[in-house]
């Protein structure tokens, strides 16, 4: 039921304009990052407002969401996006992957492949990928309207001067059908190949930093590296221990006081769907729940800043 | 006043939401027609498809230029009330609609900058009909290669090579919808 208290998906006409305006642009200047005036939402910047923005501009009655923190569905987060569009919009809602129409995530991109009409919607904390290098906004257009990533590069080449190898694990910088350099968002670097030519639409968004940007479907991203140095997405040397999976991006998981540990798969659903269709890992299946590990998961994964 | 008053959205919320993702989905999928067959009902000769789109995109914050024949008491009252965007000359213009001779020259259009490439006009080419051959397109949101009854070939192409810089086009044929952003490459087939 639609709270009918509110506009369609919560937001203006008017907003819904101005965000389906830069939505549009995004899409004609793959990686480039548009400007455009975020609003106030009802939950805090650190609950991807950006995200939940570029989702209201583009829901429409008939769509089936699915919201995913981090690969799980459960989380306090994911749960509260897909309540407030299940409320504001009246949509569906899903937890599989392949039902859904929209897919608003905060650093993941689910393991099964995306199709054709899909739509994955990141949260976004900061959208300029040479902000590190480069504090001043003024600079860091410059530098992408020069195409001036040489910085960018040589960052990189100094984490393999120290570290012999490039230390960047999460928001990999990538470039964008060969023009704009791209920030995309905090997914592991494990991900970093599903952005390219994907079927799907993948659009980002900003609230705090007010960015929207986009990789259309069929567009060719790929990851800053060197000859010398080539990318490499790595994966932790595992299985996961619940389906057994050996290619999906996996979490370690303390399981009790004395160290005890274990590897799974950071997307829920697709670990599920595993083990329902019979799959089972080190520790075999239904010994813990996805909800009881996705609640296990909070506090351990790496910090990656505040979402915005 | 009638015909001015009536024709737009009725349920604009979902309405122009569905007309969005129909919007998006030319604009992402150059090649693909979309159709956008709501309520809307703009006064001749703008067609179904371009006025729905007005409406779902274009406000008082969006100058319009109506080109050509489409300049019509009739069609400025209907978009001024169902919209508010002011009507300007084509240098002006955040959106222009008309036929394809009616909107030559393009370098009238504005291209952004090389700072806010988002800034450059979105075209609107009203078209006798629109099919899927003729020009041949590739780049972003094509698999592989596509192809689109297109006014012409030169201007597309000349227009992608300024991209990142460049304006963005949609094509409206009655209900029927294509889009061709900056970022499509366009060859003769
Ligand atoms: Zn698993």
């Amino acid at each position: 039921m639609t709270d009918q208290s509110y506009n369609f998906a919560y937001l203006d006409e008017q907003t819904k304009r101005m965000i389906r305006r830069a939505i549009l642009k995004a899409v004609a200047v793959p990686g480039y990052q548009v400007p455009f005036a975020s609003r106030e939402m009802p939950m805090p910047y650190g609950w991807g407002t950006g995200g939940v923005q570029v989702t209201a501009a583009c829901l429409m009655p008939e769509d089936v969401l699915k919201v995913i923190d981090q690969g799980a569905d459960d989380t306090t987060n994911a749960v509260s996006i897909r309540k407030f569009f299940q409320r504001t919009a009246g949509v569906a809602t899903t937890e599989a992957t392949s039902e859904a129409t929209i897919i608003q995530t905060r650093h993941r991109i689910p393991e099964q492949a995306l199709t054709a009409g899909q739509i994955l919607v990141y949260q976004v904390p900061i959208p300029e990928p040479l902000r590190f290098l480069e504090p001043r906004e003024t600079e860091t257009r410059k530098m992408h309207s020069l195409e001036e990533y040489g910085l960018m590069h040589v960052k990189l080449y100094e984490d393999i001067a120290r570290h012999g190898s490039i230390a960047t694990a999460y928001a990999y910088p990538v470039k964008v059908e060969g023009r704009y350099v791209m920030d995309p968002s905090p997914i592991p670097k494990f991900d970093n190949p599903k952005l390219s030519d994907s079927p799907a639409l993948q659009l980002f968004g900003a609230g705090r930093e007010q960015r929207i940007y986009a990789v259309p479907p069929f567009t060719r991203v790929v990851s800053l590296d060197f000859d010398d140095h080539p990318f490499d997405p790595s994966k932790a040397p595992h299985d996961c221990d619940l389906c057994g999976a050996s290619e999906s991006y996996l979490d370690e998981v303390i399981t009790d006081d004395s160290g005890g540990r274990m590897f799974v798969c950071s997307d829920t659903d697709f670990c599920r769907t595993r083990r329902e269709a019979g799959h089972a890992g080190r520790l075999g299946e239904a010994q813990f729940s996805s909800k009881k590990i996705a609640n296990s998961f909070e506090g351990i994964c790496p910090p990656t800043g505040d979402e915005a | 006043m009638t015909a001015t008053l009536s024709g737009g959205f009725r349920d604009a919320p979902t309405q122009s939401a569905r007309a969005f993702r129909a919007i998006l989905d030319a604009l992402s999928r150059p090649g693909t027609i979309q159709t956008l067959s709501g309520p809307v009902t703009p006064p001749a000769p703008l067609s179904q498809a371009a006025g729905t789109l007005l409406l779902t995109l274009a406000d008082a914050t969006t100058p319009l230029h109506l080109a050509g024949d489409l300049d019509t008491p009739a069609v400025r009252d209907w978009l001024t009330f169902h919209s508010g965007a002011p009507l300007v000359g084509a240098g002006d213009a955040a959106f222009a609609v008309g036929t394809w001779d009616a909107l030559l020259p393009l370098s009238r259009f504005f291209i952004g900058t090389s700072e806010y490439p988002d800034r450059a006009a979105t075209l609107i080419v009203e078209m006798q009909d629109l099919s899927p051959n003729g020009a041949r397109l590739s780049g972003p949101g094509i698999d592989g290669h596509a192809f689109l009854s297109l006014p012409e070939v030169t201007a597309f192409a000349a227009n992608h090579r300024l991209s990142p810089l460049g304006f963005d086009c949609f094509l409206t044929a009655g209900d029927r919808l294509a889009g061709l952003p900056r970022s499509t490459r366009v060859e003769a087939a």
